[in-house]
């Protein structure tokens, strides 16, 4: 038996080196997994970068087969939905997986974002790191923004209304633009074939290819921690930082658990509540579009409510679309915005701590706040949070370079 | 050849002519992808006039139709409904629709033809939702002195019956008017203006 095993082995090792004759396969595995250090402190927050890379596969995964039942066509596309759910074998499981995916996709990079500002992933050298993150960002939810729109409806068509009468405030070019973007003087078949097609094929290759950039500039300093120390200040004999461990098998590992976590939350969601009360699927989309009626309570899905408050709480229309897209653009700029020494939260001052607070506060309370009804009282609360959300990035500004900070240590504790 | 017989300033000039050119190309040649997202020549076409029946339409009823993909609002309102105009005065932001997108034969308060029919593009101004009619006087969640109204369930515009638009709201501007005439005293004709009128 061992003699079988033996040739076995040679036998696979002389495959792999016809193929890395002719393709870099061992070295490429050697420089991105085993060969590559990352740092041995990582907790919890490090898990939700390559949880958000399954979550990608989920969805790509999912999409096609349901590219394959679904028609992009206003008379056609709100059946084939149903269709899919009631008639296509497991079709209700592929289409919740996706609408489950996609809510659980902007979960992971809200937390992903978060741990940036916690441990200062941002800041040198990896400012492209967060770059493209953001660029990430924006195409995930034009991305969401797209896919919303085609089940056709009551909510996918009023809220493809709204966000592109958005682009309608800005002077002189707003109307001729929207006009373009819908291919229609209305919201139409037009514009659901085009959103289709950017849905499925043009922003996915986007993701692909900002993923693999982010992933690129992640991999030429090394990932971040939670103490924000450059691990390839200490290295020993080899050259191989003191503080880090290989990449393969130890974060293999654990992000293989994390994986597995992760499936049960995501799974006990896709079985047993799949529209969570209206968050994830919201009851109004249930109803076919009619672009001769608002539904009553119209907003978006949770993840962009933070968004939707900062619009409603400015009472200007073009005011109110640039302060929303100021509210995104603003965080491009994070890594030179935050001019601090240190880099992680633990060796920052109370000031920090109590900024960042109070950004969390405003941030989950806009969010709460776009999805409520808006009473006066409301309106006002909207913009105070606002007004904080905005302070966060201009206080930031100025007192990272002065506050107060503690000693950095040489190495990474736990 | 050695690198000291390169002409590094013939190079130069070389290297930026053909950017510029090739520039100027592509951005030609970008023309017809970018115009392939207009509307198409189909959905031009699309913009017949609608006629509309007025003797159903009772006092204080809405009724909605579709012109050129948009709802047109045409609500039959009562001579109370037309005299509650004049009381909103400053609370208005433009209350003469000075600034307002409607034809020249509009104007004045009632914003019609014919004061007990408004006829009114329905997509508020802010961000195009269709704002509901709530006629009634009295408190509402959204406002506690409502005087009757639209009410624009997305971002909270108010208007008054005349699609006017109140003030401290994220609508710009008033309802816009489309154009519009009767053809005979019972039959509205949306997207034709009256004869004679520009």
């Amino acid at each position: 038996m061992a003699k079988v095993a033996d040739n076995m082995s040679k036998k696979a090792k002389s495959l792999l080196q016809w193929f890395d004759a002719r393709l870099p396969v061992s070295s490429f595995w050697n420089a991105v997994m085993t060969g590559y250090y990352a740092p041995k402190n990582f907790n919890f927050w490090y898990y939700m970068g390559s949880l958000a890379l399954l979550v990608l596969v989920i969805q790509i995964f999912s999409g096609i087969l349901l590219t394959m039942h679904y028609k992009p066509s206003a008379l056609e596309a709100f059946a084939s939905v149903e269709y899919i759910m009631r008639d296509v074998e497991y079709g209700w499981l592929i289409r919740y997986m996706h609408t489950t995916g996609a809510s659980f996709f902007f979960i992971l990079i809200y937390l992903h974002m978060f741990r940036s500002l916690l441990y200062g992933s941002h800041k040198a050298p990896r400012e492209l790191v967060w770059v493209f993150g953001m660029f990430l960002y924006v195409a995930l939810m034009a991305e969401a923004f797209f896919g919303y729109i085609l089940p056709w409806g009551q909510m996918s068509y009023w809220g493809a209304q709204v966000i592109i009468n958005l682009f309608g405030a800005l002077p002189t070019i707003g109307e001729p633009l929207t006009q373009w973007i819908r291919g229609d003087y209305f919201i139409s078949d037009a514009t659901l074939n085009r959103f289709f097609a950017l849905h499925v094929i043009a922003v996915p290759l986007a993701i692909l290819g900002l993923v693999l950039l982010h992933l690129v500039a992640l991999r030429e300093n090394g990932s971040n921690n939670p103490d924000g120390i450059e691990i390839k200040k200490n290295k020993d004999a080899d050259g191989h930082p003191l503080d880090g461990i290989p990449f393969h098998p130890y974060y293999t590992v654990k992000d293989i658990f994390g994986v597995g976590m992760f499936l049960i939350l995501f799974t006990f969601i896709l079985f047993m509540w799949p529209e969570v009360g209206g968050m994830f699927l919201e009851h109004d989309n249930f109803v076919p579009a009619d672009p001769l009626v608002t539904p009553v309570h119209i907003k978006p899905v949770w993840y962009f409510t933070p968004f939707y408050a900062i619009l409603k709480a400015v009472p200007d229309k073009l005011l109110g679309v640039l302060t929303m897209g100021a509210s995104v653009l603003v965080l491009f700029f994070l890594p030179w915005i935050d001019r601090s020494p240190v880099k992680s939260i633990r060796y920052r001052g109370l000031w920090y701590k109590v900024l960042l607070a109070l950004f969390t506060i405003a941030f989950v309370r806009l969010g709460l706040l776009g999805m409520a009804e808006g009473t006066p009282a409301q309106t006002w609360e909207m913009r105070l949070w606002t007004l904080v959300y905005f302070m966060f990035f201009v206080l930031l500004f100025f007192m990272s370079p002065r506050g107060k900070t503690k000693p950095e240590p040489e190495r990474v504790t736990h | 050849m050695s690198s000291d017989d390169v002409n590094k300033g013939r190079r130069r000039f070389l290297v930026a002519t053909t950017s510029v050119v090739g520039g100027v190309g592509v951005g030609f040649a970008a023309v017809p992808f970018i115009k392939s997202w207009m509307p198409s020549a189909k959905a031009q076409a699309i913009g017949v006039p609608v006629e509309v029946n007025l003797l159903k339409l009772k006092q204080g009823q809405l009724l909605k139709v579709q012109w050129r993909g948009q709802t047109i609002g045409v609500l039959h309102r009562s001579a109370a409904m037309v005299d509650g105009l004049a009381k909103f005065g400053d609370q208005l932001v433009d209350p003469e629709s000075k600034s307002a997108e409607q034809p020249a034969y509009i104007h004045g308060e009632p914003r019609a033809l014919r004061p007990d029919f408004l006829v009114v593009n329905m997509h508020c101004t802010h961000l195009g939702c269709v704002p509901q009619m709530i006629p009634e006087v009295g408190p509402q969640p959204f406002d506690e002195n409502w005087n009757g109204g639209f009410y624009c369930p997305c971002h909270k515009s108010k208007f008054d019956l005349s699609g006017r638009v109140f003030k401290g709201v994220p609508a710009p501007s008033n309802l816009r008017i489309p154009p519009y005439s009767f053809l005979d005293d019972n039959t509205l004709i949306i997207g034709v203006s009256p004869k004679g009128a520009v």
